[in-house]
């Protein structure tokens, strides 16, 4: 059901479009209107997000247990799994954010033939996310031809290495075709088991479909409705150096595609696709597991007058000793003194 | 706020990256717009309609290489009834005798690298 509320919207949006210029040619709105205010939208609704999130207070530092924390010299520690520096946090951060290291420790829990419960790897859900977070990632920096002239060197090596089987021609690229995979998997797992799908939210589904439009009509442009990709560079050209124009007999496709990129654009910023952002804040991958190094004071604790003991002994010293009174600090050293 | 300085740097960094191409093209001053071709002189006629070989002319090319290498079939016959040998060298580079002026520029524009030429003789500058 909630699927069906996500793929409705995506149905009305592509009959936005269609409408729009398909039937009512407005190709300025949707070239142009709209791109720069999705655009607009998604950097201003990110940068709100990130200081929303910023101004919110840091929890206390949260060991996690995946690996043995800085303690004694004989102690060995895993800097990675559980950092005690800089270096160890950017190196868990870089683990996380690149490689996905903690779906990668995702586990599921099954109930066997014989009623047991078995727990075990449970690596698919890792290796989908890994496949079409880097595909998306190729892809995303591969459209930079569009928007760059002349363009760069590297773009051109990632595409001859994106196309390097050289199948058909125009030649397949093999992120475009892995990030369709991809969200078509990341889609499957969630209408397919049934806990997953028990949870899942039309917000969960919606940007998959959304992507899923992207990716398809990229791949249907690419090598079944063509468009005149001179004229593509052009458009995006004037968008980047703000003298837009349109020009005539760009494909319908193209305004598919390019709608569903301003719709995921703006959606972004309310959604859960934020955890582009949100993953460099999370406190139990960003702060060093230094409890037991360092004292951690609660920064807004209520500054309170406080009188050591050892404040104590050294005003009363003279007094205790008089009474009797058993000192630390003499008693301490005075026995060492002796030796 | 805590960590201001990171945060700060973080969406300076983010802001710089996504509007990049915007930075790009003032740095490198280049005009938008189309790169002028060099169009045969003495024809006034391609093998298939103008607008049909921007989109589709690698579509085209793919299909002939099939058609000869294949089926051995090397004649292209034109929407105006014009016959042409399905050839790359031969064909398309009669016409089009100035690759660099043609064929390349419009792909350095687009960002394409052809590997045709790997295999294929291109030709050779007009004296
Ligand atoms: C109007 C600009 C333009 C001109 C002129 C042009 N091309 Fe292209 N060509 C393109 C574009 C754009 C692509 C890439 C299409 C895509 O990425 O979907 C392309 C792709 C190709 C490809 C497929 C390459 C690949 O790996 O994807 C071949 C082959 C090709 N062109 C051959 C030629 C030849 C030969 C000529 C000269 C006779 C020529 N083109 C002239 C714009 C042009
Ligand atoms: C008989 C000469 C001739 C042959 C052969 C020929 N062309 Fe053309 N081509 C032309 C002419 C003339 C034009 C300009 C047509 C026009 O503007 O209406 C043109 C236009 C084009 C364009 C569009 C350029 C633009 O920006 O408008 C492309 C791309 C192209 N040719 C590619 C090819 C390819 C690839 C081949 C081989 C399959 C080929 N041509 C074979 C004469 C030829
Ligand atoms: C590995 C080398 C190689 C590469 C790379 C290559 N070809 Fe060919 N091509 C050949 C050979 C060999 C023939 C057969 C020549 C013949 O029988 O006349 C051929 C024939 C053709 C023909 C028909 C005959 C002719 O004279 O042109 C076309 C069209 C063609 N290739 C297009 C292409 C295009 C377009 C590309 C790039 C996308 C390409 N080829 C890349 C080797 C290559
Ligand atoms: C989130 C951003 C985007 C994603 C994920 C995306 C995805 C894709 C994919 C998967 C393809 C198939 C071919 C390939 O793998 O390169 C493609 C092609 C294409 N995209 Fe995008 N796209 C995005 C943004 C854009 C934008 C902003 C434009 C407007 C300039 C655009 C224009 C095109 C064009 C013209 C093609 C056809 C390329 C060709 O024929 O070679 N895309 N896109």
């Amino acid at each position: 059901m909630n699927a069906l509320y996500a793929f409705i919207t995506v149905v009305i949006l592509y009959l936005v479009v269609y409408l729009g210029v398909g039937r009512m040619g407005l190709e300025t709105f949707f070239g142009v209107v709209i791109p720069y205010a999705a655009i607009v939208l998604f950097l201003l609704g990110f940068v709100f997000r990130i200081f929303g999130w910023a101004r919110s207070t840091v929890p206390f530092r949260i060991p996690t247990t995946s690996g043995q924390q800085k303690s004694l010299s004989f102690i060995k520690n895993n800097n990675l799994e559980s950092p005690h520096n800089t270096v160890g946090v950017i190196g868990r951060m870089a683990l996380e954010i690149l490689f996905f290291r903690s779906l990668f420790r995702n586990t599921k829990a099954e109930v066997k033939d014989n009623e047991r419960l078995v727990y075990g790897p449970d690596k698919w859900l890792w290796a989908g996310a890994l496949v079409f977070h880097w595909s998306f990632l190729v892809v995303f920096v591969r459209h930079y031809r569009f928007f760059a002239e002349p363009v760069p060197g590297f773009i051109l090596g990632l595409q001859s290495l994106d196309g390097i089987f050289q199948i058909g021609v125009p030649v397949v690229y093999l992120t475009g075709a892995a990030l369709l995979a991809g969200v078509t998997f990341l889609f499957l797992r969630r209408v397919v088991i049934p806990q997953v799908r028990y949870i899942s939210l039309p917000a969960d589904y919606f940007p998959l479909f959304v992507i899923m439009m992207i990716a398809g009509s990229g791949l249907l442009m690419r090598h079944f409705y063509k468009v005149d990709i001179v004229n593509v560079k052009e458009l995006a050209m004037g968008l980047v150096s703000f003298a837009p124009s349109v020009p005539e007999g760009l494909g319908f496709i193209f305004y598919v595609h390019l709608f569903f990129v301003s719709v995921l654009f703006a959606y972004f910023p309310f959604s859960k696709l934020m955890h582009l952002g949100g993953v460099f804040l999370s406190p139990t991958r960003n702060l060093a597991n230094t409890n037991r190094v360092k004292r951690h004071i609660n920064p807004w604790n209520y500054d309170v007058k406080t009188h050591t003991y050892e404040e104590y002994e050294d005003e009363f010293r003279d007094v205790m000793r008089e009474a009797g009174l058993p000192l630390d600090k003499e008693e301490s050293v005075l026995p060492l003194e002796k030796e | 706020m805590t960590d201001a300085g990171k945060i700060i740097a973080g969406i300076v960094l983010f802001l710089v990256i996504v509007t990049s191409p915007m930075w790009y093209q003032l740095v490198s001053g280049s005009t938008p717009g189309a790169p002028k071709l060099e169009m045969p002189v003495d024809v006034t006629d391609c093998v298939e309609g103008a607008d049909y070989m921007r989109a589709f002319h690698m579509d085209l090319l793919n299909v002939w290489r099939d058609d000869v290498v294949r089926e051995g079939d090397r004649i292209h016959v034109a929407p105006d009834g014009k016959e042409y040998d399905k050839s790359l060298s031969r064909t398309c580079m009669s016409c089009h005798s100035n690759k660099d002026a043609f064929c390349d520029r419009c792909h350095d524009y687009a960002g394409v690298k052809p590997y045709c030429w790997d295999c294929h003789v291109e030709p050779r500058e007009q004296p």
